[in-house]
């Protein structure tokens, strides 16, 4: 085995082209557990933990470049407003230490479906920006999840950053454990609104070969709000139509029977977050209506 | 390959170490450090945390290469790093001689009395935080390190703290304790 250190990202692309087969490293969370247990012996390792660019992020207008290796932890203090879906499913990874390592970049290339950033990921709105000596694209996050544990990365690519949308409404995260820390997910989802729009996305995760958004029931859901003037006149959302959306999300699922729980519990448990989470965004978004108008 | 790094405040190099080898077996085989322990080697329990460049980590998925030139604090310098904390001078920090040599007994094996200890280790013992030891260092690295950060915290901010720490004997009601004795003790102090 190698153990390649670049010094700058140029140098790491330049590496990754020489050696296609080269495991990067960026906070070993993963990569450490497979070559720990002798599951994986790469011919190369890549550690990217020299490059300090992948830790940083730039708070745009629209969105935030958020580079590979910022950690969960950084994300959970500092992006709390912009990002409050990845930021909640950050505070669920793991446990202090992990998170204190790991991060979404990693997430990425692992493409577990059981990842906690895919669903708050795929709610929001993102962009993987990827890159290798041959140029650099941005990848939609709903084409980067290619299968299990596969994604759209050439053998010559790294991830760079990702662009994630700054929340224009409330954002939620929810996960089925069996306890808070130190659990990956049974089932998870994220849920966002989008008052800009108008529109509201979703992403579940570890109850698909993928992580998947549940379109079908956004595209009920915002048929539903639309025709309702749900935006405009701020009601509750109608208890017929919170099923409804919760049915179409369960029904999105295209879950397996494993160790941590059924495909029948999965399906269930998708649609009992899916009714929650657009209880909780949509009585924030009602909240927040409220305070603006009392104050106009 | 060579990897140099410091630890414990001394810069410290090894060699011979394998691409693929994690910073807590080099701690515990390269450099006769064992006070981080090898409980899981995923990540799951918390008993190799170390502090890398101030920040707890699980040694076991740290791979050493990575630790080039970085600095490590395991248990066995926690004392001194406390210390000089605490004096808020820097200080020459603990040889590997020294840490190969620390121990917890001082000249009273039940008291702890006569050894150098950081105040989370002292509590610790006083609040009766400590059964088999097996999950000890970690907590402790990983306690000092929340209470540097908060020096007030909730019940609740210590379990999060906590929460990547398993120990299988104290029901954690003793290590709760023993956090927020130090606590305590901390805001006196100042
Ligand atoms: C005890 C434990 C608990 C965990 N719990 C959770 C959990 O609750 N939720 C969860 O989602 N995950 C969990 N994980 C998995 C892991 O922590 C996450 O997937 C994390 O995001 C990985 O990030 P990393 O930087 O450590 O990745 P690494 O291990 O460094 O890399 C992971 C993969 O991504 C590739 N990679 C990394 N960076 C790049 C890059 N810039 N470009 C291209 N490829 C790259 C690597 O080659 C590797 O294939 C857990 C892991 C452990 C050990
Ligand atoms: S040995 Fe590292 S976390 Fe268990
Ligand atoms: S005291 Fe034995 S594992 Fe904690």
């Amino acid at each position: 085995m190698d153990f390649l250190r670049p010094a700058s990202w140029e140098e790491a692309l330049a590496a990754k082209a020489e050696h296609p087969t080269a495991v990067p490293i960026a906070g070993g969370t993963d990569v450490m557990v497979e070559i720990n247990f002798d599951h994986r012996r790469p011919e190369y390792l890549l550690d990217l933990n020299r490059i300090g660019d992948l830790s940083e992020w730039e708070v745009g207008e629209e969105s935030v470049r958020l580079g590979a290796s910022v950690p969960y932890t950084k994300i959970m203090e500092n992006l709390r407003a912009e990002l409050p879906g990845l930021a909640l499913a950050s505070h669920t990874v793991a446990s202090p230490q992990i998170r204190n390592r790991g991060g979404v970049g990693g997430n990425l290339g692992t493409a577990s479906p059981a990842g906690d950033a895919h669903p708050a990921l795929l709610a929001a709105g993102a962009e993987v920006e990827v890159e290798s000596v041959r140029g650099s694209r941005l990848i939609p996050i709903d084409a980067f999840y290619t299968g299990v544990k596969r994604n759209a990365l050439a053998a010559d690519e790294l991830i760079r950053a990702v662009h994630v949308k700054k929340a224009d409404g409330p954002q939620q995260f929810s996960k089925v454990g069996t306890r808070n820390a130190m659990v990956i997910a049974v089932c998870a989802f994220g849920l966002a609104l989008h008052p800009g729009t108008r529109t509201v996305r979703t992403g579940i995760g570890s109850a698909a070969p993928t992580p998947v958004r549940a379109k079908a029931a956004e595209e009920f859901l915002n048929a539903a709000l639309e025709e309702g003037g749900f935006w405009d006149n701020g009601k509750i959302v109608t208890p017929s139509v919170a099923k409804q959306f919760a049915d179409l999300c369960s029904a999105a699922c295209n879950p397996i029977d494993d160790v941590r729980g059924t495909a029948s519990y999965r399906r269930h448990a998708v649609g009992v977050m899916a009714r929650r989470t657009l209880t909780w965004t949509w009585e924030s978004y009602r909240g927040t209506r409220r305070t603006t108008e009392g104050a106009a | 390959m060579r990897v140099n790094f410091t630890v414990n405040g001394r810069q410290q190099e090894a060699d011979d170490v394998w691409e693929g080898e994690s910073l807590l077996y080099v701690l515990r085989e390269r450099m006769g450090l064992p006070g981080s322990k090898n409980a899981c080697e995923q990540g799951e329990c918390g008993s190799c945390t170390v502090r890398l460049d101030g920040v707890p980590v699980c040694a076991c998925l740290v791979a050493a290469g990575q630790v080039e030139g970085r600095e490590v604090v395991t248990v066995e310098g926690l004392a001194d790093f406390a210390k000089q904390r605490s004096c808020g001078t820097g200080g020459c920090g603990t040889s590997l001689q020294d840490s190969q040599h620390w121990d917890a007994k001082g000249t009273d094996s039940q008291t702890g009395e006569g050894t150098e200890l950081s105040p989370i280790q002292q509590a610790f013992i006083d609040a009766g935080a400590v059964q088999c030891g097996f999950c000890t260092p970690g907590l402790l690295v990983a306690a000092d390190e929340m209470l540097e950060r908060n020096p007030n915290p909730s019940d609740a901010d210590i379990r999060e703290a906590l929460s990547g720490n398993l120990c299988r004997c104290t029901g954690y009601e003793k290590i709760m304790d023993a956090v927020r004795l130090a606590a305590a003790r901390q805001s006196e102090a100042v």
